[in-house]
């Protein structure tokens, strides 16, 4: 068999990519279009590092073929800031200090995001159970769970006024 | 074989005539739904190249169809799809909790009901719910299609009754009887993100006295398949579902299970807890009859 052709659609701008059949969207992601934001953990769905937006549902890149991607909308970690600047959940992140070494980042705002969009109001436990598919080996986590209450928070505050 | 393939039918036809190709060819062919089982599977203990075949192109295995009798459910929906359904989620609320306590967000954007089924694990979650709720599997193949029944359907660990030029279609439901709830319970050492150590789901119907008239008992993890616990059904029928009877389906969900240990649980663990959440589930299942859920 021969490679595939993949058209997509990734943060707004249409791609095309021609990919072996066992490679996985996270592959497509870093090695041909070169978007490097969306890291690899585990491999095997396990940390969420990879997390994007398909059709606008949460993946894991790395348990998603490639071929699987194609006529698909993704949306990475590129694709969450616009002209403006940051998105309060980015912001929130940096002000919160929710971060150390940062490979697990990427995943979290995208996760967050997908929720606030979702939900904008969440309460703690929802917040932790729709990111329990995302780990951190190095904040412990309350840092990240006040991160996005207080993106809630103001999202509600910008939208209300 | 030398190479992987990726190929998406657009229907059944097409999709067993693949399959069927692959079989003369003597090559292996893999059916792909979110590929949460597939995918981890490729990247670590089964490397051989094969041809994937993705059917979440296909109307049959997408659609989700309530009638007055019973309810089709598409075999590749994710759960997070389904978790959507409302009106789902009313008549089947342990089906749809056992779903939904596959991995995590991500994992349920792509994990399906029936690629937990065909991957036929012991302690795949959503096999004791669909036990309880008396599914049966729409399998299609070369001449046509066929059912079986979810408790006929898998048969070792890992493997079940479909040929390799067979595959599911869905899923067919009979239509709860009025008063009757089902519920699901697992045991995992955290609260997310885990394989179930034991897993029981259990299904009443209770007439206007509060008299059980119809049960069913599923239980996983604690046998090489997932097995329907008949003497379990057969020990509440006809009481009201009260501690004693509850007892005497937690001992019969005892007795029917022949787990082994691992580092997960003993023998002796998993046999005492598969009676507990038996016992608890039923509580469950009773009370959201009692409670006027439906
Ligand atoms: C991080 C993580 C957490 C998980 N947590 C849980 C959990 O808590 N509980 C649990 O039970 N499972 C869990 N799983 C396993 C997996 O997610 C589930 O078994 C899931 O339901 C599989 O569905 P899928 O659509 O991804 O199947 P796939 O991976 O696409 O397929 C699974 C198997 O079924 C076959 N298959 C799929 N569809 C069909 C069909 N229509 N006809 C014939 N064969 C078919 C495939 O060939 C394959 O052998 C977890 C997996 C991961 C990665
Ligand atoms: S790299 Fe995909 S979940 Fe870890
Ligand atoms: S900041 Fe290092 S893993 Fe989360």
């Amino acid at each position: 068999m021969s490679k595939v052709h993949v058209e997509l659609n990734v943060n707004g701008q249409p791609e095309e990519v021609l990919c072996e059949p066992q490679q996985s969207l996270l592959d497509l992601l870093r090695d041909e279009l070169h978007l490097t934001g969306t890291k690899e953990g585990c491999g095997t769905g396990d940390c969420g590092a990879c997390t994007v937006l398909m059709d606008e549902r949460l993946v894991c890149s790395c348990l998603v073929l490639a071929p699987e991607a194609n006529g698909k909308k993704v949306v990475t970690v590129e694709g969450i800031a616009d002209q403006n600047g940051l998105h309060v959940v980015q912001q929130k992140l940096l002000e919160h200090a929710a971060l150390q070494c940062g490979v697990c980042t990427p995943g979290f705002v995208v996760a967050a995001k997908a929720l606030l969009d979702k939900n904008p109001d969440p309460d703690e436990t929802t917040i932790r159970y729709w990111l329990a598919g995302n780990l951190c080996r190095c904040t412990g986590y309350d840092k990240i769970i006040r991160a996005v209450q207080d993106a809630a928070q103001e999202l509600k505050a910008t939208t209300t006024s | 074989m030398s190479r992987f393939g990726y190929v998406a039918p657009k229907s059944v036809a097409d999709t067993i005539h693949l399959l069927h190709d692959c079989e003369t060819r003597g090559e292996r062919a893999q059916i792909l739904a979110g590929g949460t089982d597939v995918i981890v599977q490729m990247r670590t203990f089964d490397r051989e190249p094969r041809t994937l075949v993705d059917v979440k192109y296909i109307e049959e295995l997408n659609r989700v169809s309530i009638e007055d009798n019973e309810t089709y459910i598409g075999a590749a929906i994710p759960s997070g799809v389904l978790n959507e359904n409302q009106k789902l989620k009313s008549l089947y609320p342990g089906l749809l909790e056992s779903a939904d306590l596959i991995g995590s967000t991500q994992i349920q954007g792509r994990a399906s009901i029936g690629g937990n089924l065909c991957n036929s694990s012991p302690a795949g979650d959503t096999i004791p719910a669909l036990i309880a709720n008396a599914a049966k599997c729409l399998i299609a193949g070369t001449h046509g299609t066929r059912n079986v029944p979810v408790e006929d359907f898998v048969t070792g660990v890992g493997t079940n009754c479909m040929t390799r030029t067979e595959f599911l279609l869905g899923l067919i439901l009979p239509r709860p009887r009025p008063r009757t709830q089902d519920a699901y319970l697992r045991f995992i050492p955290r609260t997310e993100m885990d394989i179930a150590v034991v897993g029981a789901g259990v299904s009443l119907t209770l007439d206007h006295d509060r008299v059980c008239t119809h049960a069913r008992v599923g239980i996983g993890a604690v046998a090489p398949t997932p097995l329907l616990v008949t003497k379990a059904a057969e020990a509440l029928i006809g009481t009201q579902c009260d501690e004693t009877s509850l007892q005497a389906a937690a001992d019969a969900c005892r007795a029917a299970a022949s787990p082994i240990t691992d580092k997960r649980g003993t023998v002796v663990y998993r046999r005492k807890v598969v009676g507990v959440l038996c016992y608890r589930a039923g509580v469950i299942a009773r009370d959201r009859i009692l409670n006027g859920q439906n």
